[in-house]
């Protein structure tokens, strides 16, 4: 696989290059926060952060998405027939992305992409996408993506890494997707022997540096009605304000939504990103609502993290260990803690 | 890709008001292409989601018996934006489909068994499709007998009336019709809650298969009578309703525990939901 050296001057060149072939997105300072953003004339890329305040999920799965269109026009001869929406997948590139946040859409996935229904959507605009991912050579205070498969340099779910090395960019390919990328990329020269070593002396050092550890190992074994009944759940939810901010900001947050839109006789069927939070989300016709308490909802986000997919895909938590939700929480639950009390207790 | 988010066109072909309050209604629909109900290929105790341009959609049991070709139809109660549009539109509107969703009753399990229905209420309607399918010339003979508790609040809550007179005619079901009171004279079936009417004439668990479909308070008390009979949990068969959006999995509203109703559901064995969280 390709190995590629540019300094970080040369490296904003080759994405202006690159935007005859891939719509791309990079990171950009946006207030307080950086984002990310189409990359355009007006943009600056940055990739000097943290990481963004919104991961890049929605590039992927928008937060509102045209499903559908219709009219009811009785004149028109389609008149209240759903018919599909012309969409565009030409390819796109998220540069910048952290390595938490691509092993987000391996989490996602099999919720979207599995054996039985296939979303058109989420996958045609996931396999239209190109991951550039930037190892985390400084993790942030609430990262704890080493215990939940992931890592500061983790490649998973990446089609190039980038090592930021001062003043250079190495970048690895890591998949065909990624070897079509840095082919375009021109520019660069390969890396050397030093360079490789450098990026993974980094990588190491920047695994060191998360000293938290969540542990998970239990989880798996555990009784699913015995930790939905486990006694601290009261404690947890009490000083919840069933806001929502966690499960907008996660990136493998995934519930949604349908409603129809209408202007004047043309309408919409669309998906909206939707939250366990709300207590309109499982509300029956009826008025009957299997979780109308906040300490039901709150229960239902993190045994659905934490133990129901863990259950359903064998696949670990469904959690990046990104830290959003413990960072921006107005009452300041933390689901690091929450997930050492469903592996130790019951 | 196929979509499973796209719904098939259809006509409404007939509307049949079931109850005296009116708010009960079958549609039976008419697919646009036909060849869409090839692909709409059922089985008793399967839903569809009910697609309104303008409106959105409604999960509701498929009442239909895929015995009966040429159509599809669903009873549906009005209670919100869906379903009021659909209880003002009328024959030869078009609308849409979507499905069929879920799983459905274990017919192979119940090859061979005595089959016990119990519903009550507009909880019927895949009860209807059930009987329909199990009366077929072509597979009475693979059920043992037949055995129905169908109970309503009054006789004019009871749906598909001329199908249950006709059915109280046959030798080959058993029909046990309830309502909870009434004050027509000549009413000639019985009178007394679901629960208590199944005491009566349910009398024995050999080699039998129950199925419920009803409202909760129904299932909670008709749920040990039939465990008293000696129906063992594996053998109580339950029809459970969950708020829906897509009906595949997907969005993420209708679980219990890891399981989904609109995917792994709406059909569990009352052992089956002993082993997941009460949050239904």
């Amino acid at each position: 696989m390709t190995k590629k050296i540019y300094t970080k001057k040369e490296w904003m060149e080759v994405l202006k290059g690159l935007a005859d072939t891939y719509k791309i997105f990079v990171p950009v300072r946006d207030g307080d926060f950086h984002t990310f953003k189409a990359l355009d004339e007006t943009k600056i890329p940055d990739f000097d952060f943290k990481n963004t305040q919104l991961s890049p999920k929605s590039l992927v799965y928008p937060q509102s998405e045209r499903m559908f269109e219709y009219t009811l026009d009785e004149n028109a001869p389609d008149a209240n027939i759903i018919k599909e929406s012309k969409k565009d997948y030409s390819p796109q590139a998220i540069v910048g992305i952290r390595p938490c946040d691509a092993h987000a859409f391996q989490i996602v996935k099999p919720n979207f992409d599995n054996p039985e229904y296939q979303d058109p959507w989420w996958i045609q605009r996931y396999e239209s996408t190109t991951f550039v991912g930037l190892g985390c050579n400084d993790p942030g205070s609430t990262c704890f993506c080493t215990s939940v498969g992931g890592g500061p340099f983790s490649e998973k779910g990446l089609d190039v890494l980038l090592y930021d090395l001062g003043d250079t960019f190495l970048a690895k390919a890591l998949t065909d997707k990624g070897e079509t990328f840095l082919e375009k990329a021109q520019g660069g020269k390969e890396a050397d022997e030093k360079a490789i070593n450098a990026g993974e002396g980094l990588a190491a050092g920047a695994a060191d540096k998360i000293e938290v550890r969540v542990h998970t190992d239990k989880l798996k074994d555990k009784v699913q009605t015995e930790l939905f009944d486990a006694p601290f759940w009261d404690d947890v939810a009490f000083a919840c304000i069933n806001c929502g901010i966690c499960t907008y900001l996660c990136p493998t947050c995934w519930c949604f939504d349908i409603q129809d839109e209408m202007v004047g006789k043309q309408g919409d069927r669309i998906r909206n990103w939707d939250s366990c939070m709300f207590p309109l989300f499982t509300l029956h016709g009826s008025g009957h609502n299997p979780r109308s308490k906040k300490v039901q909802r709150v229960r239902q986000r993190f045994m659905h993290k934490l133990k129901y997919y863990v259950d359903k895909h064998n696949n670990g938590v469904q959690c990046s260990g990104c830290g959003r939700c413990v960072r921006n929480c107005p009452a300041n639950i933390d689901i690091r803690q929450i997930c050492e009390l469903m592996n130790v207790e019951c | 890709m196929k979509n499973p988010y796209l719904p098939y066109p259809v006509r409404i072909d007939k509307i049949i008001t079931e109850t005296e309050d009116r708010n009960l209604r079958t549609f039976r629909f008419v697919f646009l292409n036909s060849k869409d109900e090839e692909k709409f290929s059922y089985t008793p105790g399967q839903f569809a989601e009910l697609s309104i341009a303008g409106k959105g959609e409604s999960p509701i049991g498929i009442a239909s018996s895929p015995t009966e070709k040429g159509h599809v139809t669903f009873t549906v109660n009005k209670v919100g934006l869906v379903t009021t549009r659909l209880h003002n539109m009328k024959e030869g509107d078009v609308m849409g489909i979507r499905g069929p969703l879920g799983n459905w009753y274990p017919w192979e399990e119940m090859e061979g068994k005595n089959v016990v229905i119990i519903g009550g209420g507009f909880a019927f309607t895949t009860l209807r499709s059930s009987i329909i399918y199990m009366l077929h010339p072509e597979n009475r003979p693979r059920f043992k007998d037949i055995s129905v508790v169908y109970g309503a609040r009054n006789p004019g809550m009871l749906l598909y009336k001329d199908e249950l007179a006709e059915w109280e005619q046959r030798d080959d079901i058993h029909m046990h019709i309830t309502v909870d009171g009434t004050d027509d004279p000549d009413w000639k079936y019985n009178i007394g809650f679901v629960p208590t009417i199944t005491e009566q004439k349910i009398t024995s668990a050999d080699n039998a298969i129950a199925i419920v479909c009803g409202p909760p308070i129904m299932i909670k008390f008709t749920q040990p009578v039939l465990e008293k009979v000696g129906f063992p949990p594996e053998r109580i068969i339950l029809s459970l309703e969950m708020r829906m959006k897509c009906g595949i999995g997907m969005c993420g509203r209708c679980n219990i525990g890891d399981k989904f109703v609109c995917k792994d559901g709406p059909v569990f064995s009352l052992a089956q939901l002993k082993n997941m969280p009460p949050e239904y």
